[in-house]
């Protein structure tokens, strides 16, 4: 078996991984990431939108300043986050921009002069200044205070990701991509790498490090309508969790997305509502007027979501192969429209359905988007449970999003917080005098051979692996879903820890040489569903709405009760329901909660707040976010 | 009706000593909107959990999903059935190493890239914190983004004839990559030290101009006009070179 040393190990090549990465190999520390698929391929290369930093160059940027930029991530998290991280993103966002450019990274620049937008259908017009010419530009996205995210054309995430990865090549930083760490090697006190398989020949290998990473993005696959990619799918946390003694946070707070196209759950952006599109049912007829008479369509992007789920349970959904969904309809928009404007629109639908807008519906339902939770970490990135482990990315609860991210605040959070935690690495590793103990290291790796000899062998049974995960999918997609109540849930938890015994039984079909992909999903099916339990129970316990988790039968935020973060952890391998345990969201108030300006009013305040008061503070300024964001403005994939 | 596709898949698993290459085929009734992303997972999962294929964004932005589609590199999560006809042959990307059946390393292939053509900016200078940024014309930084574009799919390497006689030869995506720090002010190299890399029959003299490269290119990156700019330019370069040495005696 082949065994690798390395100072820092880091699971993960998007760019979260490989900006920590960079800041090990600068410092002369040896360097290895690795990662599923060659590491541009990562799903950080999907995303188009852009990146938010308080630049202020832009026109419509004009006056902007982190300290915006920090009101408009705690508003837009509902106070979910941690205010300190959050300040330290705000603070850092635009020196890593500027960074990035010395990198080589294409950002569109300031063109002075005068030049058409748009906003909720209307056209306006804007003058940018010639003192600002060739300076980082930014645009709009879903309605923040400021035009304050920098883009490259329709490709910032693969742009930003070719210059990082192009600065590891040039630092030496290693990359052994088609590997897959499946456990940490630990001894419950400090982390030493991990066992690893390798997705070219299947071999098992170990890699040991005084720094261990885990950079290994979202896990939207384990919903079954997902606008993550395919390898998104929430390894890296079965590996941290499997050790008993690393939480996961805020496991419940979930994003989801109005209109991903069926089947593949490719997002359209929601400025197809906002230009006059229309949601038809299974009679090809409108339906939002009747749940909100005034807004209809254009109600906030979680109403909306709310309300095509039940108008689909109502029966109303168009069935197709592979599930029920709704129409958008944009036909009446007209070709050149759709040809200009909503051009990507036109070129998903033609290129990945095979079907023209102009002249038909288009097939959609929501769909989930993003994870806020992951594995939780300190300010520094390091994680909880365990010395010498560190994560960052989304991946990470390292909490600057609370119970609800904006958009561009993602892609800008995996290189600033890649930055900043790279940097605490260095200073661990520096610091650290690591000796591998031999029994740890080979028990970690008879345990996973193990593991693999019995589900060739189908020592425990011969479950079908994509049958369990179909199950797992299709009970939190019914139970832990948009919107949450009490019978849903506990319905959801039972059925989760029934496939939880079935994914125990897993046994392969087929004969698992080499790099076999039904091994790959197997030996971590039984940790996705508990992954699941994690977000479906937790959610359950939260009695109160905050961002994105939205209970019916507690419609409040209540920040008496929960302004906390909920760490979730699996102590025992046999454990049929993972261990809740709450600290509080943030030590440091720089803004107390309050009314966030937009969406719901319905508070309950802390001790010792008056309800008015919460109410008021600082609703001036902030509007940026998910809940209202008006679709008119909606821009690209965020 | 729907149609039933018959699906002609190279099948080899190195890894497993009985194997051999040879050609499995697996029927499927086509549903709407189908894709050979949506095909190949159906096969996986209902009919055979061996197979093996590569799949990220199935958004036709990441670039892993590069095989011969009926006998042409293409991306398969953006190739929808009904574009296609009801028989169907599949075979892995040529010149790449095979990992198994559909999957190859196209990793390690452009990781060397990268090191041969020294594939980042190369800059004397020291990045400033408390600095503004060096400005820049959103033109050029548009023209940058053009060749930038490239999703290293592998398509066009798969597709030139060059590229699969010789396997040194750098290929349309390297001389793209060089031609995107030609024209990237940042990056201080000089002409002569382009040349260095692709002044030579394994970079931009041993390209023969069928622009097979352009033509499968999934991105549709003007390759063409970038491998004429670098012949161009390192021709000239070339004639340079002989000159200052020739006056050097
Ligand atoms: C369609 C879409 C569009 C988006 N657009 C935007 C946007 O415009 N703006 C914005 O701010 N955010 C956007 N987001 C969110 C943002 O893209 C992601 O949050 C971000 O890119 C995550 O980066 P990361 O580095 O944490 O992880 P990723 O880029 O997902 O990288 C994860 C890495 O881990 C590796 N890996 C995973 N598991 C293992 C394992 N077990 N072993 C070894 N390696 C492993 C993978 O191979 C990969 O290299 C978008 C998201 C989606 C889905
Ligand atoms: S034009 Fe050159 S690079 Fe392109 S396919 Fe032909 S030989 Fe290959
Ligand atoms: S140049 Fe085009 S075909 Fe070649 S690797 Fe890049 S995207 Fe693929
Ligand atoms: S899977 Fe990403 S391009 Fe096809």
């Amino acid at each position: 078996m082949q065994t690798f040393y390395t100072d820092v190990l880091v699971i993960g090549a998007g760019l979260a991984g490989e900006r920590a990465a960079i800041e090990a190999g600068q410092a002369g520390f040896s360097t290895i990431c690795l990662s599923l698929v060659p590491a541009r391929r990562s799903h950080s290369s999907a995303a188009q939108g852009g990146m938010q930093a308080a630049l202020g160059n832009s026109a419509m940027g004009e006056g902007d300043c982190p300290d915006v930029h920090f009101e408009d991530t705690v508003k837009g998290s509902d106070w979910g986050c941690d205010q300190e991280v959050a300040r330290l993103f705000a603070d850092a966002a635009p020196i890593e921009m500027r960074r990035l450019a010395h990198w080589g990274v294409p950002w569109n620049r300031v063109v002075p002069g005068r030049s058409k937008y748009f906003k909720g259908g209307k056209e306006f017009e804007k003058v940018e200044k010639d003192e600002n010419r060739g300076l980082i530009t930014a645009r709009a996205f879903g309605g923040t205070a400021k035009w304050r995210t920098c883009y490259v054309s329709d490709g910032t995430g693969h742009s930003v990701l070719f210059t990082v990865d192009n600065r590891c090549a040039q630092l030496g930083v290693e990359v052994h991509d088609k590997t897959e760490a499946i456990a940490l090697i630990h001894d419950g006190d400090t982390c030493y790498g991990a066992v690893v398989r390798c997705l070219k020949t299947g071999e098992l290998r170990v890699y040991l490090a005084k720094a261990t990473m885990i950079a290994t993005g979202g896990f939207g696959r384990i919903y079954p309508n997902t606008t993550n990619a395919v390898v998104c799918d929430g390894g890296g946390h079965v590996a941290a969790l499997n050790t008993g003694v690393v939480p996961m946070g805020n496991m419940e707070a979930v994003q989801f997305h109005p209109t991903g196209i069926v089947p593949t759950d490719i997002l359209v952006t929601e400025g197809c509502r906002g230009d006059g599109g229309t949601l038809l049912d299974v009679n090809e007829e409108r339906f939002m007027h009747i749940y909100e008479p005034e807004k209809a369509e254009l109600a906030s992007r979680d109403v909306v979501s709310r309300w095509m789920t039940h108008h689909i349970r109502e029966g109303k959904g168009v069935k197709s192969p592979y599930g029920d969904h709704l129409w958008l309809d944009i036909r009446h928009l007209g070709e050149k429209h759709i040809t200009g404007k909503l051009r990507e629109v036109y070129e998903i639908c033609t290129g990945f359905l095979g079907i023209n807008p102009i002249y038909q519906l288009i097939p959609v339902r929501p769909t989930q988007h993003y994870s806020m939770g992951g594995v939780r970490t300190n300010k520094d990135g390091a994680a909880y449970g365990l010395k010498g482990l560190f994560s960052a990315g989304e991946a990470a609860c390292w909490d600057m999003h609370g119970f609800n991210r904006l958009g561009g605040n993602s892609l800008a959070e995996t290189v600033v917080a890649g930055g900043i935690v790279g940097r605490k690495i260095v200073e661990y590793v520096r610091g650290a005098e690591v000796s591998f103990n031999s029994v740890v290291i080979d028990d970690a790796v008879a345990r996973e051979r193990s593991r693999i000899n019995g589900l060739i062998s189908g020592t425990h049974g011969r479950e079908n692996v994509y049958k369990v995960r179909a199950a797992m999918q299709d009970s939190l997609n019914r139970g832990a879903n948009i919107f949450r109540n009490d019978a849903d849930l506990t319905a959801c938890v039972q059925e989760l820890q029934e496939v939880l015994h079935r994914a125990r039984r897993v046994g392969l079909a087929s004969d698992g040489l080499g790099a076999n992909p039904e091994l790959s999903a197997a030996l971590k099916i039984e940790g996705q569903v508990k992954m699941a339990l994690m977000v479906a129970y937790g959610a359950l316990q939260r009695t109160e709405s905050r961002g994105s988790h939205n209970r019916e039968d507690y419609t409040a935020r209540n920040d008496r009760d929960w302004l906390k973060r909920t760490l979730a952890y699996w102590r025992s391998e046999g454990d049929e329901l993972p261990t809740l345990e709450y600290e509080p969201a943030t030590t440091v108030f720089e803004i107390p909660p309050g009314y966030r300006g937009y969406g719901k009013m319905d508070i309950i305040p802390m001790d010792g707040q008056e309800a008015g008061a919460a109410d008021q503070s600082g609703a001036k300024t902030g509007q940026a976010d998910q809940d209202d964001t008006d679709p008119a403005e909606a821009k690209g994939d965020e | 009706m729907a149609r039933l596709l018959k699906f002609n898949i190279f099948r080899y698993n190195p890894q497993n000593p009985e194997s051999v290459p040879h050609m499995d085929e697996f029927v499927l009734e086509e549903t709407d909107s189908m894709t050979l992303f949506i095909a190949l997972n159906r096969i996986r999962e209902e009919k055979d959990s061996s197979l093996q294929f590569d799949f990220c964004c199935r958004a036709g932005i990441c670039g892993s999903c590069g095989m011969v589609i009926n006998g042409r590199p293409g991306l398969a999560c953006h190739t929808k059935t009904k574009d296609l006809p009801s028989e169907i042959t599949l075979l892995p990307l040529p010149v790449f190493q095979l990992v198994g059946d559909l999957s190859v390393d196209t990793g390690s292939w452009f990781r060397e890239m990268y090191n041969k053509v020294e594939s980042w900016i190369h800059t004397n200078k020291e990045f400033d914190p408390a600095a503004e940024e060096e400005r820049m014309e959103n033109e050029v930084a548009e023209a940058i983004y053009e060749l930038d574009r490239c999703v290293e799919c592998g398509c066009c390497v798969s597709a030139c004839g060059t590229a699969r006689l010789r396997d040194d030869f750098l290929g349309a995506v390297s001389l793209n990559r060089v031609a995107r720090f030609v024209i990237d002010p940042r990056d201080e190299r000089t002409d002569k030290e382009y040349y260095e890399i692709i002044g030579n029959d394994e970079g931009i003299f041993g390209c023969m101009g069928l622009l097979a490269c352009e033509d499968v290119c999934p991105k549709h990156l003007p390759l063409q006009e970038q491998l004429a700019f670098l012949r161009r330019k390192m021709g000239i370069t070339a004639i340079k070179n002989l000159f200052s040495r020739k006056s050097c005696k």
